[in-house]
């Protein structure tokens, strides 16, 4: 038996400007303490999948005009922004949005905006995880490298303690390697802090090395989705997501999915 | 004909001592700018509604000038939050151009409701600061500049520090810096858009206060506005230090240029700095380089 969602979306459509339809009947669900992939070509509508649950679709001028979004049992159509990242969902958007002007300790302390007991013992912790930020925590963080700026994004994120992580493409723009090194530090995070994850990736065989379920979206709707283990079987998710030909193993990522492994001989 | 140093170091004292004024009154655009990316025209006469409501509980109503100050910051700050709200946050998303326009009008009619309470006559505020004379070194300098200039310079720091180290100061920067992304950590947005507009107008208020007990107050006190412009474009629209820098500036090139080439060059001296920093640079001297789709 399974225990309730931490996020249920079911049947959403989306519209921009009122005119623009980008989702069309999107369903979808993360397990409480999973990891969930969410894959598709540009333009699919992942990031407005994501802007829907966390209601930032309202500053671009979208809104969720059929169907339901639950977070952890509740509505949250009704809920402004700021309120669900306090209920405790938190969105580590595209592109990873720091605050450019600010040092890497005053972004730090704006996402302490997120909650309402005190933060002290979360910096530590998001420190701990990203060593290179403590050495670099007075330096404004427009100066940051790209992987840098990645880590301070999800930094905020553990500052908040939520329950839900949104993550919208955190390999976005850095080296195969960087993307190793942030994939384990992600895996890591939703082994050791229970935090359960949403995550969209342009590049599916690293999703699917942290991920347990993964659903893939064209136009606005999920076409496939299983259990990570079953889609990357699937001839066509290997044809078309993975650049898999008939064989051929894809790239192993195995110190990572050590920590998969590793969490569900935890729980 | 030998140079007069004293004469010079006096106008320059009192230069500055003006410039102080600007600055602290930049620094109430330049909040209001950087959290809602609204110009703020208005802010020359919400300095003059400021005055214009000490006046009233001071001379009008006789209460104790310490009073009369709070009195005036808190109608102030009432009048920035209900503005903000019923005006401002409504037109969110329209084109900075309209909510430019609004504000001029905002002024205007600030301008028509102190001429119908009190008339376009210019008044006189109640002394309340110390009157003995400043001298530093042989100059001297008028207390009441004096006194204004220290008060401005202590508000100023005090809003620097905030800025810093407060958390709210933080989550002013963040909503500055990436709004969609303000959101995102947690931040109450529309929260800090309505502490800046209150802060902002107290600040202006304030500054109204102590430039009608150096010169008096009257309807048209509005225009000092318009050098406060040019102080927050030299200095960048969103920059605190800008507005700091650029209002010592301009009030020392108008005094120096009232002194010594004659009043009437005062606005042309000011403008010709304006040409000149934004030739230079054209963001102002610490302007964010990306702003600016007016
Ligand atoms: N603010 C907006 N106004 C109008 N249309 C939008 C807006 N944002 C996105 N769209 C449109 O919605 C569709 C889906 O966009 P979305 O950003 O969700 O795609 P995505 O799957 O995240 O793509 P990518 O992988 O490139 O990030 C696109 O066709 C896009 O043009
Ligand atoms: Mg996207």
């Amino acid at each position: 038996m399974t225990a309730a969602p931490i996020l249920e979306v079911t049947n959403i459509e989306v519209i921009y400007k009122k005119t623009i339809q980008v989702l069309r009947g999107l369903s979808l669900a993360v397990p409480k303490g999973e990891i969930v992939a969410l894959l598709g070509s540009n333009g699919a509508g992942k990031s407005t999948t994501l802007k829907a649950v966390s209601n930032l679709l309202s500053l671009e001028n979208g809104a969720v005009s059929a169907g339901s979004i639950r977070f952890a049992g509740t509505d949250v159509s009704t809920l402004r922004p700021h309120e669900l990242v306090r209920s405790g969902l938190f969105h580590v958007m595209e592109g990873r949005r720091i605050f450019e002007d600010l040092t890497v300790d005053e972004n730090l302390v704006a996402a302490t905006y997120a909650r309402t007991g005190s933060a002290a013992a979360r910096f530590d912790l998001v420190y701990e995880y990203f060593p290179n930020l403590h050495t670099r925590r007075g330096v404004r963080a427009g100066y940051l490298s790209g992987g840098e700026q990645q880590m301070l994004a999800i930094g905020r994120a553990l500052v908040a303690e939520p329950q839900l992580i949104l993550l919208d493409e955190p390999s976005l723009g850095l080296s195969p390697k960087l993307v190793e090194e942030i994939f384990t530090i992600i895996a890591r995070i939703n082994a050791e802090q229970r935090v359960s994850m949403l995550l969209v990736e342009q590049n599916a065989a690293i999703a699917f090395a942290v991920a347990n379920y993964g659903y893939i979206m064209e136009s606005g709707r999920i076409v496939i989705d299983g259990p990570v283990e079953r889609l990357t079987r699937d001839q066509d998710v290997r044809e078309f997501y993975l650049g898999l030909g008939g064989e051929g193993g894809a790239r192993s990522y195995r110190d990572i999915k050590h920590y998969k492994r590793r969490k569900r001989w935890l729980s | 004909m030998e140079m007069d140093w004293l004469l010079l170091a006096e106008v320059s004292l009192a230069g500055l001592g003006t410039g102080g004024l600007y600055a602290l009154t930049a620094l109430a655009f330049v909040i209001i700018y950087k959290a809602t990316r609204v110009v703020n025209l208005a802010i020359g006469e919400i300095l003059m509604l400021g005055a214009y409501a000490f006046f009233g509980l001071a001379a009008g109503w006789a209460l104790p000038w310490w009073v009369a100050a709070l009195g005036a910051l808190a109608v102030a700050g009432v009048f920035g939050a209900v503005v903000e709200r019923t005006i401002i946050r409504p037109m969110l998303g329209e084109s900075p151009i309209s909510v430019f326009m609004v504000t001029v009008g905002l002024g205007s009619m600030l301008v028509g409701v102190v001429e119908l309470i009190w008339t376009a006559d210019p008044h006189r505020l109640p002394e309340f600061m110390p009157n003995t004379p400043i001298l530093i070194g042989d100059a001297f300098l008028a207390p009441k500049i004096g006194y204004g200039f220290m008060v401005a310079a202590a508000v100023i720091a005090v809003f620097v520090l905030l800025f810093r180290f407060w958390r709210g100061g933080v989550a002013l920067r963040a909503t500055a810096s990436d709004q969609a992304a303000a959101y995102s950590v947690g931040i109450n947005v529309p929260g800090v858009f309505s502490l800046a507009w209150i802060v902002a107008c107290m600040v202006a208020a304030g500054a109204g206060i102590l430039v009608g007990s150096i010169g008096g107050i009257s309807s048209t006190m509005g225009v000092f506005g318009l050098s406060v412009l040019v102080v927050v474009i030299v200095g960048g629209l969103d920059s605190v230090p800008g507005a700091l820098v650029a209002g010592l500036l301009v009030g020392l090139v108008e005094a120096l240029a009232g002194a010594y080439l004659g009043g009437e060059f005062k606005l042309l001296a000011t403008f010709s700095l304006l040409v000149a920093v934004l030739m230079v640079h054209p963001y102002g001297l610490f302007g964010t380089r990306e702003i600016e789709r007016l």
